[in-house]
């Protein structure tokens, strides 16, 4: 019985390692093509689309409403506390800026654009579209993968910053209309408190999600094997781990900002 | 010249190629027949370095490239090589003038300006026309077959492998394919490797046929010589039949 135990916690270990292998391979591979091969400039073009300008109506809703609903959990809050709805702008702008809005905009990202990267990646593969690619004098890195790396590192911060400042105006919304915080209050409570740090702590953190994605729907696409059954894998795959790994990151990177004083 | 010899693949266990050898001389069209799943395609992967073969050698026109880890060195070896997938592999979120010159831009020096102009002589080339601007998911199986063969004969390579090229088609539309393997060379001088089990084209096109069974090559030769052969692997698997020595394993259900 333990030795059954110990033989399949190795055969786990070793998959896991040689996954992991894998990985670092694909992003040593990327490194590599980056700066040995002309950029894909108009692939990176239509994936700054799909990834960034299409994601833009669900961002827009998710920092919003969290923002509203922020404002109006804090506002009771601080109103059956202290009578008054105390520090709603700082705890709005505060949570969005450095936690809510990066994670949230990554987790849209993950889910929409990461989960069709590895159906789109995944289905080229078990249609042999990605030898056709080596047959035809590129390779699925320089083609597919870097093209989408570029674009993740430029769009996914860019509707970090773009869905705090939804997120801010959603709360202040509710702030001002609802709980009858005065707007200079609201405006204060914000800037008073908050430095650039503040603002690049969330900002930093969006970069690391974007490789994270970028990484993880680019690698379980180009290992899917057995046809649309494995396709559809891959991709739930894909969103599971990006989404668990957002969370991990999250900690790791808060934890790291914040001993370095960011 | 292809000179492969010993080639040797498996996946885990199993050992699909047990050491292959084979000569192909330039502007020959030889045809590889086998049963599904006897390594026809495991062999013509390994040929071009898609897959990397457990052991042998693989010499293109004199160079060893069997153990070539140079990416850069691989595609130039790549580029004497056009390849008709399967199921074509067209890119679909392209239009059928961008698949055909897709290999253009990064096997050659031609200008984007000519890649239209080329596309559509291909595609003529092909017997298609005025499909530049569909995309392959408006097209029939056997256009997509041969636009798959546009795009592989665009940049002019030496040698194509033609991996299945009659299956899925209707009878005519497999003699229409099979007359394209013989255009391209007398056309072009091209030199074709054909993986199929269809054993009219292979009779019709091939100048040799080899026959690939359980991972080694049986028998090489002539249509005729394939025609009048005694081997009884070989005769069961051209006269079609269910009964002889080659047992197919076949799923219980």
């Amino acid at each position: 019985m333990t030795g059954k135990l110990v033989n399949l916690l190795g055969k786990k270990v070793i998959t896991a390692s040689a996954g992991l292998g894998s990985v670092v391979q694909m992003v040593m591979s990327s490194v590599f093509w980056l700066f040995h091969a002309k950029i894909e400039w108009r692939q990176t073009f239509i994936q700054c689309m799909r990834i960034g300008v299409n994601s833009l109506p669900v961002t827009i809703l998710t920092s919003c409403f969290t923002g509203m609903v922020l404002a109006l959990q804090t506002g009771s809050t601080m109103k059956s506390i202290f009578n008054e709805p105390l520090f709603v702008g700082s705890i709005v702008s505060f949570a969005l800026v450095k936690e809510l809005s990066p994670v949230l905009t990554a987790y849209v990202i993950a889910g929409r654009a990461g989960a069709a990267i590895t159906a789109e990646i995944g289905t080229m593969e078990v249609t042999d579209q990605i030898d056709a690619l080596y047959t035809l004098g590129t390779n699925p890195i320089r083609f597919l993968v870097i093209p989408r790396y570029i674009a993740s590192i430029i769009m996914i911060p860019l509707l970090t910053v773009f869905a705090s400042f939804c997120g801010v105006l959603g709360g202040f919304l509710v702030a001002v209309l609802k709980l009858d915080v005065a707007n200079e209050t609201f405006y204060s409570d914000i800037f008073t408190y908050m430095r650039v740090t503040d603002f690049m702590h969330g900002f930093i953190k969006s970069f690391l999600f974007a490789f994270m994605i970028a990484t993880v729907s680019c690698y379980m696409g180009l290992t899917t094997r057995g046809g649309a059954e494995g396709v559809g894998k891959s991709t739930t795959r894909a969103v599971v781990v990006s989404m668990v790994m957002i969370l991990v990151i999250d900690y790791f990177a808060s934890a790291a900002l914040i001993a370095i004083g960011i | 010249m292809i000179q492969i010899s010993n080639l040797t693949k498996g996946f885990g266990d199993r050992q699909i190629l047990k050491g292959v050898s084979l000569n192909i001389e330039e502007g020959s069209v030889v045809s590889i027949i086998g049963g599904s799943g006897s390594g026809k395609s495991t062999f013509s992967k390994c040929l071009i370095r898609l897959w990397e073969p457990d052991g042998g050698k693989i010499v293109v026109d004199e160079l060893d490239i069997t153990h070539i880890a140079d990416e850069f060195k691989l595609a130039a070896v790549r580029r004497n090589f056009g390849y008709l997938f399967q199921e074509g592999a067209l890119f679909d979120s392209s239009s059928v003038a961008e698949n055909v010159t897709f290999g253009l831009k990064y096997l050659t020096d031609i200008p984007a300006s000519e890649y239209r102009r080329i596309a559509t002589e291909k595609l003529a080339l092909v017997g298609l026309q005025n499909v530049e601007d569909m995309r392959p998911s408006e097209l029939s199986g056997g256009m997509r077959k041969r636009v798959a063969l546009a795009r592989a004969i665009a940049a002019e390579p030496k040698y194509i492998i033609y991996d299945e090229p009659t299956s899925g088609l209707d009878p005519i539309m497999s003699d229409i394919i099979n007359d394209l393997v013989l255009d391209m060379k007398s056309k072009i001088g091209v030199t074709s490797i054909v993986i199929t089990h269809d054993m009219k084209s292979a009779y019709k096109i091939s100048d040799t046929i080899v026959m690939l069974y359980e991972g080694q090559f049986i028998m090489a030769g002539s249509p005729d010589e394939f025609r009048k052969t005694a081997n009884p692997y070989v005769r069961q698997f051209v006269d079609g039949s269910s009964r002889g020595p080659i047992k197919m394993k076949l799923r219980d259900f």
